[in-house]
């Protein structure tokens, strides 16, 4: 296959999430003139952070006068699940030169991570191939998010409302349709049960303090779950 | 807010999150992962994608919607039921997204 029917396998598995971001987009950019900031401000959040739920929290920040360190902070707390993320891509890139790297980590979302990692997993990405079709995810994205900013600083209020026709839920139809292939054994539903409570549970907590939470708690249940599955099974095999 | 300043904000938040991003893709070469790490991080994508949605299906703002009337949880456990069953991911994805708007539609509105 050729690099470019890579990139198109990266950016249809993403179509789903695309779609449900694009009230998000809408959103920030009208939210942004809503703010009396400039659709130049709207534009070089989008294009140079590219992080979509930080640039919600960092508007609403902005509106509520707080300092800029404040606001930088945050953020970083904001996106430190992207760590996460990178820890386990780091074993499908680590192959790659150095510049392609620091090229990709620009694009490591939330939605690109969701879209890309599994097909290692499925079997429809390798290590030849796999940065390809993350780089069509990211791009597809990328477009969508920067077009979508733009229309919505423009559009102010045309479009009354689209945030709650509910496209979003698209996104938790794709990422349930992503999950439940992993539901095959104990220590992933430990981690799946533990996710959804503790998710729930810590919900209130500011700045996705609670998301960061509830992932690791989840994480942990699946390992130590996973860890006993193995222990039993070499104990199984000294009996015999 | 003058325009320096939200240059400046524009900057700090690039720099936050472009480093958190890239900060271990830079090193990959020679970063070693454990093995127990290693174990742990393939169960991320569960957790974290999970951990997302969770909330968005089983409360609104006013706290746990554990009802049938809810279309975010009755499109949740489509989602899931289907998906446990078929393992198709587009057919999954457009069986809840139908039942969803169907109930936003008729039955909640």
């Amino acid at each position: 296959m050729k690099t470019l029917q890579h990139a198109q396998r990266g950016a249809i598995a993403s179509i789903p999430m695309i779609i449900g971001g694009i009230p998000f987009g809408l959103l920030f950019g009208s939210l942004a003139i809503a703010n009396d900031l400039s659709i130049w401000f709207a534009i070089a959040m989008s294009s140079i952070v590219f992080a979509g739920s930080a640039q919600f929290v960092a508007l609403g920040l902005i509106a509520a006068g707080a300092p800029i360190w404040v606001i930088v902070l945050t953020t970083f707390v904001v996106n430190l699940r992207h760590i996460l993320y990178a820890a386990d891509m780091l074993k499908f890139v680590k192959h790659l030169p150095l510049k392609l790297r620091l090229f990709m980590g620009f694009g490591l979302i939330d939605e690109t991570y969701a879209a890309v990692r599994p097909m290692y997993d499925m079997g429809s990405a390798n290590k030849d191939t796999g940065h390809k079709a993350y780089i069509g995810s990211f791009f597809s994205f990328y477009l969508m998010w920067n077009v979508t900013t733009v229309i919505g600083a423009l559009a102010g209020e045309l479009i009354p409302g689209i945030s709650q026709w509910g496209l979003e839920f698209a996104m938790v139809a794709t990422f349930i349709s992503i999950v439940t292939p992993y539901l095959k054994s104990v220590p992933y539903w430990g981690a799946f049960a533990v996710a959804i409570v503790a998710s729930v549970a810590l919900r209130e907590m500011p700045n996705h303090l609670g998301l960061i939470m509830a992932t690791l708690m989840a994480v942990t249940t699946g390992y130590v779950l996973d860890r006993d599955d193995a222990q039993h099974a070499s104990q199984e095999a000294k009996h015999v | 807010m003058s325009n320096a300043q939200l240059t400046l904000i524009i900057i700090g938040m690039f720099l936050v999150t472009y480093s958190v991003r890239t900060v271990l893709f830079a090193s990959a070469h020679k970063a070693h992962i454990p093995d127990w790490l290693n174990k742990a991080l393939k169960f991320v994508p569960i957790s974290v994608l999970t951990a997302i949605i969770a909330p968005m299906s089983l409360t609104n703002a006013n706290g746990l919607l554990l009802t049938l009337f809810n279309p975010w949880l009755v499109g949740a456990l489509t989602c899931l039921v289907v998906g446990l069953f078929f393992q198709r991911q587009l057919l999954t994805i457009c069986v809840g997204v139908m039942v969803f708007f169907v109930m936003k539609v008729f039955v909640v509105a």
